[in-house]
């Protein structure tokens, strides 16, 4: 079952005539996932990769594809007119690659997201996978193995990491998340923490996390609360001064809120095994799962 | 992005917020004929960093004659400031502020901020403006009033009354609050602001409202259609290193450390910096090459890791996905034997085609040393790291 997406999920892929859309498009073809329109304003007509119809807006490739899901590639400049135009198709999974989207554009994108029934993962994030069913993003998918462990993210190569880790022990994941490094974003840990809370197929989690925002904090509240299923956990960024931006505009500790210190206490708290070090994440894992 | 006071009071200006006239200066004399200008005395000299905290550093002078004006801009121009926010060395003064002087009533603090929990913009006021705004956070948090602006209608008057009243000020001065915040925070939302704060916000004892300091920070993502704000970047405030690396499209912040650092994202970057750490070592840089790490990427990289003094040895950590080892391997080799390498390097690489990646660094001949996971390649640079020294 795993959540989000499945073997059944039909995808569309916005801007799939970029370099980066049809590069990644191919790749997902590649995997299995069933990449079934593509959309690029001015391409209608046109076929991607010799099987997959490009169309001109994402009403027509919903209308006609009955895809459930959309993967948005688009330039940061034109990329939250990309997610509107898929909140106002209604696409049920909304999943948004870009990076370096203007923050205040994501605030207006916000409102109109909160009276939608769609979920939006990212932006700026490595996408989402339900390993040997369906990848949708920029995830190298033969690191995955299927299995029963969920990974959340805001960071992509950090979830490569958990995932390489898992895999390399024998431990398989049922869906890896990538929420995203930006301040505004769609999805939450703490959504992702109770999607995989509710999910059958799903036996344990890695959550990883990263200095900036309450995010880590009130997804600990909720483990505290809630989570019926070992949680393993790393904050990256404890070595991280004040005030600097670290790569991903949403990781800045500023007016004493964000720091690493306070959301691992946070997360030991509530009951969840913190990894010493990220390379002790799949291990760390295995000890959480063993010992509940 | 950072912008100077007397910028960001330049552009506040043009959204109908009023602040004290003032000229700016790079040199004594032009201070003088600042001050001259303004026609009148007291004036205030203020040292323009990227910093807050001035005035408890001696960057901020009240004076009361040209004289003054004339020893406090030679003794401030040149000088090394150092305030909470600059670091030990300080920041050096090449600018400078001569504003008039105002008669202070009361202190007032004005901020906008994207709040990350609602999503929105906040706008705060406290009447404890002057002092640090984290302190009265921490001692009286019920002080600083509050208010969330939906995007879709903006902040509206009545928000703006609720902030005025909360702090129980004068009445009959409403009207020209409500168009100082209407004017902050159009200033904010048009210029794709992450910061606009004004502390202190002054009522003078005519009655009339000044933003006596500014403070504005941008979104960077949003620069590319900022392109009056673009113009306010003052190169002379910022590391320059991390200019160089802007321009190779490489994310880089100098540390305090002796290991350089080369990672590909943002996350497993600092978990980079974390893990060196943890072995007992300092990370001289946060660097993250991005996805596509390629030779010309990877060299540029190295140039301005080494281009650091401080650094003895380097810790290449990639987790090839989509991108290859055994082409990220060429790029490190191509470049370490370009740039003639002497330092210790250590490489951890993970994922695709990991094998051919490290039998190719083995047998390039170089003193480069291969880690097998994370921990491993920590330990390694940082026992190799403390041997040079």
């Amino acid at each position: 079952m795993a959540i989000y997406v499945n073997k059944d999920t039909k995808v569309l892929v916005q801007g799939i005539t970029g370099s980066a859309g049809s590069f990644h498009a191919g790749q997902m073809l590649e995997y299995g996932t069933q990449v079934v329109a593509g959309c690029t304003p001015g391409k209608g007509g046109q076929t991607f990769a010799e099987r997959v119809p490009i169309f001109d807006t994402v009403a027509q490739a919903r209308e006609t594809t009955g895809c459930n899901a959309t993967v948005i590639y688009v330039p940061p400049p034109f990329c939250a007119d990309a997610i509107l135009e898929a909140l106002d198709a209604e696409i049920e999974l909304i999943v948004v690659i870009t990076e370096g989207v203007p923050v205040l554009d994501m605030v207006k994108v916000n409102e109109v997201y909160q009276s939608s029934k769609s979920r939006i993962i990212g932006p700026n994030c490595p996408g989402v996978i339900t390993p040997g069913a369906c990848k949708i993003g920029i995830m190298p998918g033969h690191i995955h193995r299927s299995g029963n462990i969920g990974v959340v993210s805001r960071s992509g190569t950090l979830t490569y990491e958990a995932v390489g880790q898992l895999t390399e022990l024998g431990i398989g994941q049922s869906t890896c998340v990538g929420i995203g490094g930006d301040p505004v974003n769609g999805t939450s840990h703490l959504e992702v923490l109770e999607a995989f809370n509710a999910d059958p197929d799903t036996h344990g989690v890695i959550m990883i996390g990263e200095i900036g925002g309450t995010a880590e904090e009130e997804a600990a509240d909720y483990i505290k609360r809630e989570m019926k299923k070992p949680v393993a956990g790393f904050i990256a960024g404890t070595t991280a001064p004040p005030g600097k931006r670290m790569g991903h505009a949403g990781a800045i500790i500023s007016g004493g809120e964000g720091s690493a210190t306070d959301k691992i206490a946070a997360l030991e708290a509530a009951g969840v095994r913190v990894a010493p070090t990220p390379a002790e994440l799949g291990t760390t894992l295995k000890e959480a799962m063993a010992s509940s | 992005m950072k912008i100077h006071e007397y910028q960001a009071k330049e552009l506040l200006r043009r959204f109908g917020v009023p602040t004290p006239i003032g000229h700016q200066a790079t040199s004594v004399d032009e201070a003088v004929a600042g001050a001259e200008k303004l026609g009148q005395l007291p004036v205030v000299v203020k040292a323009q960093i990227h910093a807050g905290g001035r005035g408890k550093g001696g960057g901020v002078k009240v004076v009361k004659t040209i004289d003054e004006v004339r020893q406090s801009a030679d003794a401030m121009l040149g000088m090394m400031l150092k305030t909470h926010q600059t670091g030990p060395e300080g920041q050096k003064v090449r600018r400078l502020l001569v504003e008039q002087g105002v008669a202070i009533r009361q202190e007032l603090y004005a901020g906008l901020v994207l709040d990350r929990a609602s999503k929105r913009v906040v706008v705060m006021a406290s009447s404890e403006g002057g002092m640090d705004i984290e302190e009265v956070a921490a001692a009286t948090p019920e002080k600083i009033h509050r208010v969330t602006v939906n995007p879709t209608v903006g902040l509206l008057p009545y928000q703006i009354r609720q902030l005025w009243f909360a702090m129980g000020l004068d009445t009959s001065l409403v009207r020209k609050v409500t168009q100082l915040f209407l004017g902050l925070y159009r200033a904010f939302i048009e210029t794709d602001a992450s910061i606009v704060e004004i502390n202190p916000l002054i009522i003078t004892d005519s009655g009339d409202l000044f933003a006596l300091d500014a403070k504005m920070n941008f979104d960077s993502n949003a620069l590319y259609r900022q392109k009056t704000v673009l113009e306010y970047r003052d190169l002379d405030e910022e590391d320059e290193k991390e200019i160089e690396a802007s321009k190779y499209d490489l994310s880089y912040i100098s540390l305090e450390g002796n290991i350089g650092c080369m990672v590909n994202g943002a996350g497993l970057a600092m978990a980079t910096m974390d893990i060196i750490k943890h072995v007992g070592g300092a990370p001289a840089n946060f660097l993250d090459v991005g996805g596509g790490a390629n030779e010309e990427k990877v060299q540029a990289a190295f140039e301005i890791i080494l281009r650091d003094p401080a650094v003895k040895a380097v810790f290449v950590n990639i987790f090839g996905g989509i991108m290859k080892c055994d082409v990220i391997a060429a790029g490190v080799i191509g470049a370490a034997r370009k740039l003639d390498l002497k330092l210790p390097v250590v490489v951890r690489l993970a994922g695709t085609n990991v094998e051919l990646g490290k039998k190719m660094l083995e047998d390039s001949g170089l003193s480069l040393t291969s880690a097998n996971d994370m921990l491993d390649g920590a330990k390694k640079v940082v026992e190799l790291a403390a041997a040079r020294k």
